[in-house]
Order: C-alpha cells, then sequence, then structure tokens
C-alpha cells in the first residue's frame, strides 16, 4: 500500500533517493545523508505523506562496507496508516566523520534516540541541542555498539578488588566459550587476535 | 539444606537459682541472627522473586527476624543485593555498604548479583564481589524462595559461628540424580 510513498518519494527527490525496496510490506528508502533533513521535513510536513509519529532511531555498524553506519529511522502516519524505513549511511572505515544532521526540531521524539545513537554508536547529531550520553556514563571512552569495541572490554568505575584483598578466588567459570554469544563470535574487529 | 549440616545453638545453661548463663559473644550473635535489618537493593527482575519470598506465601524474612527493611543504610546490617549491577551503579552499591554500620552482611540474590550472569559485557558487574565483600551467595535466574530462605538460614548460622568467608547456597538435590541418559555415557560403560 505504501510502495505510493516511495513513489512520491523518488518523483520529489530523484537522484537523493539512493535505493528503495519493499518486502512483506515493509518499504525502505536509502537516502543521500546530505539530504536527511530535508527528506525528513517533507514527509512530516506533506499534507499527502503526514509522517506525524516516530517510531525508532537508531544506528547499524557493518565493518565491511563504505560509508560504515546506517543511521535507520522508521516512521509512521497514524491518519494515513503507513510506514516507511528510513536509511542514510554515514562514516568511513575508521568510523570517522559520522555526522548527520538532528531532526530533533521535526520530531521531538527524536532527541532520546538520537542522543542514545550517538552514545552507543558514535554517530554524531548536527545541531542537536543537547547530544551527551543517555546510557553510558560520562567517563566512558568509545562506542559499545561498535564492532571494533571489544566484546569484553569494561570500564569499571570502582576500582575491582583483587584476590589478595579478598582473600578468595573471584574469577569465574564463563558460561560460554569465547566464541559463543554473538553471532560474529567474541572477536575484536580488524586484529588476528580472538580476544 | 545449603551448608547447614549440624545446628550450632548457644548453650543456655538453667540452674536452680533462676539465671541462665551464657558467653556474651553467643549471645550477642544470638541477637544478631534473629534481628537483621535488611537493607533491598532492588535492581531487576530478582526483584519479583524477592516479593514473592517476602509475601505471605513463603514468609521468607519474616519468620528469620528479618523482616524489617530499613531504607537507610546507616539502620540496617544485611544488604539483600537483588538483581544485575551496572557498572554505572557500582559506585552507588560501593557507598551504600560503606555507609552501613558494622557489623554487617551482604547476601548476593541471583546469578546476576552473584557472578554477573550472561551478561559478560561492557555494562555490567561481572559479580558484587567484585566490589565490596559478599558473604552469602544464591544461586539461581531467579533462585527459588527456597534457596534464598536457604541462603538466610546458612547467614545465621555463619553468625552463630563467627565464620566470615563466603559461602554458597547448594541445591537441596543434585540436579544429576535421576537423570535419564538418553545415551550411552561414559560412567555406565565404566559400571
Amino acid at each position: 500500500m505504501s510502495e505510493r510513498v516511495l513513489q512520491v518519494l523518488r518523483d520529489k527527490f530523484g537522484d537523493a533517493i539512493l535505493e528503495t525496496h519493499s518486502q512483506c510490506g515493509d518499504d525502505t528508502a536509502v537516502v543521500d545523508a546530505s539530504k536527511w533533513k530535508e527528506i525528513c521535513r517533507f514527509l512530516k510536513e506533506s499534507p499527502q505523506l503526514d509522517m506525524n509519529l516516530i517510531v525508532d532511531l537508531c544506528g547499524v555498524d557493518y565493518p565491511d562496507r563504505e560509508p560504515r553506519f546506517e543511521v535507520v529511522l522508521h516512521l509512521y502516519s497514524i491518519p494515513k496508516r503507513h510506514r516507511l524505513r528510513l536509511k542514510a549511511r554515514v562514516g568511513d572505515a575508521e568510523g570517522e566523520g559520522a555526522e548527520i544532521e538532528s531532526i530533533t526540531d521535526i520530531w521531538p521524539g527524536a532527541n532520546w534516540f538520537e542522543r542514545e545513537t550517538f552514545d552507543l554508536m558514535g554517530v554524531t547529531f548536527k545541531n542537536h541541542p543537547d547530544l551527551r550520553r543517555i546510557l553510558m556514563y560520562p567517563e566512558f571512552v568509545g562506542h559499545p555498539l561498535r564492532k571494533d569495541y571489544a566484546a569484553n572490554k569494561t570500564q569499571p568505575l570502582v576500582p575491582y578488588r583483587t584476590e589478595s584483598e579478598a582473600g578468595v578466588p573471584l574469577e569465574k567459570l564463563a558460561p560460554f566459550g569465547a566464541d559463543e554469544g554473538m553471532p560474529f563470535g567474541r572477536k575484536v574487529w580488524g586484529t588476528e587476535t580472538d580476544r | 539444606m545449603g551448608e547447614l549440616k549440624e545446628s550450632r545453638q548457644i548453650s543456655l545453661e538453667p540452674s536452680e537459682s533462676g539465671f541462665a548463663t551464657t558467653k556474651l559473644d553467643a549471645l550477642l550473635a544470638w541477637a544478631r541472627k534473629w534481628s537483621l535489618f535488611k537493607y533491598p537493593f532492588v535492581t531487576a527482575c530478582c526483584g519479583m522473586e524477592f516479593m514473592a519470598l517476602t509475601s505471605p506465601r513463603f514468609d521468607g524474612s519474616a519468620r528469620f527476624g528479618a523482616e524489617a527493611p530499613r531504607f537507610s543504610p546507616r539502620q540496617s546490617d544485611l544488604l539483600w543485593v537483588v538483581g544485575t549491577i551496572s557498572q554505572r551503579q557500582a559506585p552507588v552499591l560501593r557507598r551504600i555498604y560503606e555507609q552501613m554500620m558494622e557489623p554487617k552482611w551482604v547476601l548476593a540474590f541471583g546469578t546476576c548479583a552473584s557472578c554477573g550472569g550472561f551478561y559478560d559485557n561492557y555494562t555490567t558487574v561481572p559479580g558484587i564481589d567484585k566490589i565490596i565483600p559478599c558473604d552469602v551467595y544464591v544461586p539461581g535466574c531467579p533462585p527459588r524462595p527456597e534457596a534464598v530462605i536457604d541462603g538466610l538460614m546458612l547467614l545465621q548460622d555463619k553468625i552463630t559461628s563467627g565464620d566470615r568467608r563466603p559461602a554458597i547456597v547448594k541445591p537441596r538435590e543434585d540436579p544429576l540424580k535421576g537423570l535419564v541418559q538418553l545415551r550411552k555415557g561414559k560412567q555406565q560403560e565404566e559400571a
């Protein structure tokens, strides 16, 4: 039904819509990151589309691709009852230059989603009113959901007690092997070492 | 029933004069073990089982003199750490522990508090004993109220004996006992 939404977008923005696909009723448009805000404003304000609900905004890391990150936006129109998934690709292989325009002034609900994406994935949202970490603590270094963040790396705020201090063994056996629990394995991306 | 092997009762020796004599330490320990004021540090889903424990069906804390919760660490002597402790919460837990008055005890309720559980990642403290001393570990995800009652009795036993070494609540029954072996195992071959 909402393939018509994709058609409207293609007609209006032409080359800025890099690719589109529809599967099982889900319509996706991959758009040019530099036109991100313009397209979002059109989706919100066009009376024909009227996308007034922001469902989700998140980031995805594809370490083998260039641009490396995808910012994924899910939209829904309550009056027109159609959905759209919008994607934009940002960032180079090192994760630098992952920047995109903030859409907080179009949908105020995007505020915390953008903070979360910044916190966990390291995508910077330009002109965001308050771009701070939202889940991790301010002392945290790096972005934990990036694939090059080591799966077992922790940054404790309180120094751990040593075994001599505690007088008892503190190490426990992990309930899983070194390569279990994550589909991509528990290795560090871009290196030969496993853990 | 945990590590409770034989019960260590304090001895009250009656005499004909109407007085009973005992040791001061034993009397203090007896008083402490039956009036544990708890500080519930409840952070996650184990809290549901904690409610089941304290509500009438199991009545797992009032029967052991540990009913009254105190939401000020200065007035409590048993810290219940119920649920996952994230790295961000670790300083709070540490401070709560430091504010408690001696003598104080810590009970790790559930797998996450005991060892981090399956959260082997950037968010979670792998066991509260990494940051504070812990007296009794109650494993389970979440533990059955019976297991927690075992843990509380184990703690009472340790208070009586003055033993501050950490202890783990063991299963009441061997989970492998009576297991139907579908494949011919090594043990069977040997037997």
